[in-house]
């Protein structure tokens, strides 16, 4: 692994850059240091911003200059390094693929030439790595889609899509956090909620989590969304370690 | 305590704000928080209270209010001919409403964001650490939503006796001071990078020596500058990483857009340089037409000039809350 680049964020934040693509490696030693200045904070920093190949360290700068703070992320790194026994946290999300909530979903086998069975079978198929949050709260830019399922995004984005659609969006899928304007071809439904002000946490997952998505029907979404509603967990947590997965497979995929 | 009742008119945008949400950046929510924070800060400085109470902050025109109850506001940052039952009040002073009184805030005649403070402050839960409104999400303030005629803001009992709050006056800024003539162009210092490295040497000169113009796209989320194009070496895309406030992006445009408070928390174009926190305020009460020059200072001066900065709001919080 190269050594990072520490670039300059103005006065108040610091950027610790790991590499220039996008691959889960690069992301992996991201999100060993954004854990590791997590678990033990350095005093004077405010929060830190995990990116597909960079952390974005915000802090305080009456407390802590730049240079300062590169100095102690160094000493950080040599001990962040080993990243294999990390854990692995992978949430698993209920979808319903139902037509109702699927309204893409002839677009999409005719694109790729697969039945809807096929892509179901394939969408569920796979341990999706959270690169990084953005875009929306909670938003969670995936890795890992199957290219047999690349869908180009619509020609006219929808001016609303509700939250918790799942949809494909290039050689990208995920979850709709809130409701908002999109381009993805929506291909299912969940009725978890990945941002929920009123909960703690408001945000589920965390970039370096993983995302698994498993099929349901329509008698099921309405019993889960209900379960929700009455403030159930209706979401699986399944532990492992890192080093329980082939980070080759991952980085056939990881490129998009 | 009591209520501020809107009545016929919100204003443009008034939202609920204080310094801001943190420690939720990497779960995708912007900062938020008040544009020009040193004119939040002396608001409730102003009011006797800590500078980071939650106040209203106000763009372009103001709110028209009713109170129910005797109270002390200040109003700071943009002037915005303000007058209480037809009386014109002055900015930055501690200013005696009473029950039944009717402050009518018009349009800004200098600046784009005042800001009012209450003694005691709005009573407002705050969701995830703040009360900051982002009004994109939803999210805090009130309702998650900017204010409009009807809705009625509830007070918190003053941190300190009214009384003593009597003829309390902080120096207005001289861009902000409507006795002197309009400033129309800002000066505002830069740090170079993260990706100054993707541009050319004379792309680094056009942007550093060239003014540019604020146009009417600034909003909240970022201030939106068109003039001389900045040349690029490769492009001006990369892999999406973190924004801050005060992140100078430059598009494909090759004109720069200054991200602030409400900036998304990641983005995929290049950062030629970013704004120094001391300077963002600047940039938060430039209006549209108005010109922009960005001086580049060392990461080492950045350091100096922000702890400069922080020992004097630190100064200025101490002499006012001593009373």
């Amino acid at each position: 692994m190269d050594e990072p680049r520490f670039l300059a964020v103005g006065d108040g934040a610091l950027c610790v850059e790991f590499g220039d693509k996008i691959d889960p490696r690069i992301n992996a030693e991201v999100g060993a240091l954004f854990r590791a200045l997590c678990g033990k904070p350095i005093r004077g920093v405010r929060e830190c911003v995990p990116t597909f190949r960079s952390l974005t360290v915000l802090f305080d700068p009456a407390v802590l200059t730049a240079r300062r703070l590169e100095q102690k992320i160094q000493k950080r790194l040599a001990t962040a390094q080993n990243t294999r026994d990390a854990a692995k946290r992978v949430f698993v999300i209920p979808v319903c693929y139902a037509p109702v909530f699927g309204e893409d979903m002839p677009q999409v086998s005719a694109h790729t030439g697969l039945a809807p069975d096929e892509i179901i079978k394939r969408h569920c198929g796979t341990d999706y790595l959270i690169y990084m949050l953005g875009f929306l709260p909670g938003f969670a830019y995936l890795g890992g889609l199957d290219p047999a399922l690349h869908t180009p995004r619509l020609q006219n984005p929808r001016t609303k899509i509700p939250a918790g659609a799942v949809g494909i969006g290039g050689e990208q899928t995920g979850i709709y956090p809130i409701a908002s304007p999109g381009g993805w071809q929506l291909i299912g439904r969940t009725p978890v909620r990945p941002y929920d002000p009123a909960r703690i946490p408001p945000i589920l997952f965390a970039a370096g989590d993983y995302i698994r998505f498993r099929a349901i029907d329509e008698a099921e979404y309405t019993r889960l969304e209900l379960l929700q509603s009455q403030g159930e967990t209706i979401w699986e947590v399944r532990n492992g370690f890192l080093h329980d997965f082939a980070i080759g497979r991952l980085a056939q995929h990881g490129a998009g | 305590m009591g209520f501020f009742t809107i009545l016929q008119s919100g204003g443009l945008l008034s939202t609920v704000q204080d310094k801001g949400r943190f420690g939720f950046m990497a779960s995708g929510f912007s900062p938020a928080g008040a544009m020009d924070l040193p004119a939040m800060e002396c608001a409730n400085l102003l009011v006797g209270q800590s500078s980071d109470v939650p106040v209203l902050e106000m763009t372009m025109t103001g709110v028209h209010l009713q109170t129910d109850c005797d109270c002390v506001i200040a109003l700071t940052g943009a002037d915005f001919a303000a007058k209480i039952n037809d009386a014109p009040v002055q900015v930055y002073r501690a200013l005696r409403l009473r029950a039944g009184d009717v402050l009518r805030c018009g349009a800004a005649v200098r600046g784009v964001r005042g800001y009012l403070a209450a003694a005691g402050g709005f009573a407002i839960e705050p969701v995830m650490g703040s009360c900051s409104t982002s009004v994109k999400f939803s999210l805090g303030g009130f309702e998650g939503r900017k204010l409009k005629a009807g809705d009625r803001l509830a007070l918190r009992c003053p941190q300190l006796p009214v009384s003593r709050l009597d003829d309390r006056v902080l120096p207005v800024p001289a861009h902000l001071d409507k006795t002197r003539p309009a400033q129309n162009e800002h000066e505002v210092r830069a740090v170079l990078g993260p990706q100054n490295d993707r541009f050319s040497q004379s792309g680094i000169d056009t942007f550093l020596g060239s003014w540019y113009f604020v146009t009417t796209s600034s909003d909240r989320m970022g201030i939106k500058l068109d003039g001389a194009k900045i040349e690029s070496k490769s492009g001006y895309d990369i892999i999406s990483d973190g924004i801050v406030p005060g992140s100078v992006q430059v598009p494909a445009s090759g004109r720069p857009i200054v991200m602030m408070a409400d900036c998304q928390t990641t983005g995929g174009y290049t950062k030629i340089a970013t704004v120094l926190s001391s300077d963002l305020h600047l940039l938060a009460q430039a209006k549209a037409g108005d010109w922009v020059r960005f001086a580049a200072v060392t990461s080492d001066e950045a350091a100096r000039i922000a702890r400069r900065h922080s020992a004097k709001s630190r100064r200025l919080e101490y002499a006012y809350l001593r009373v």
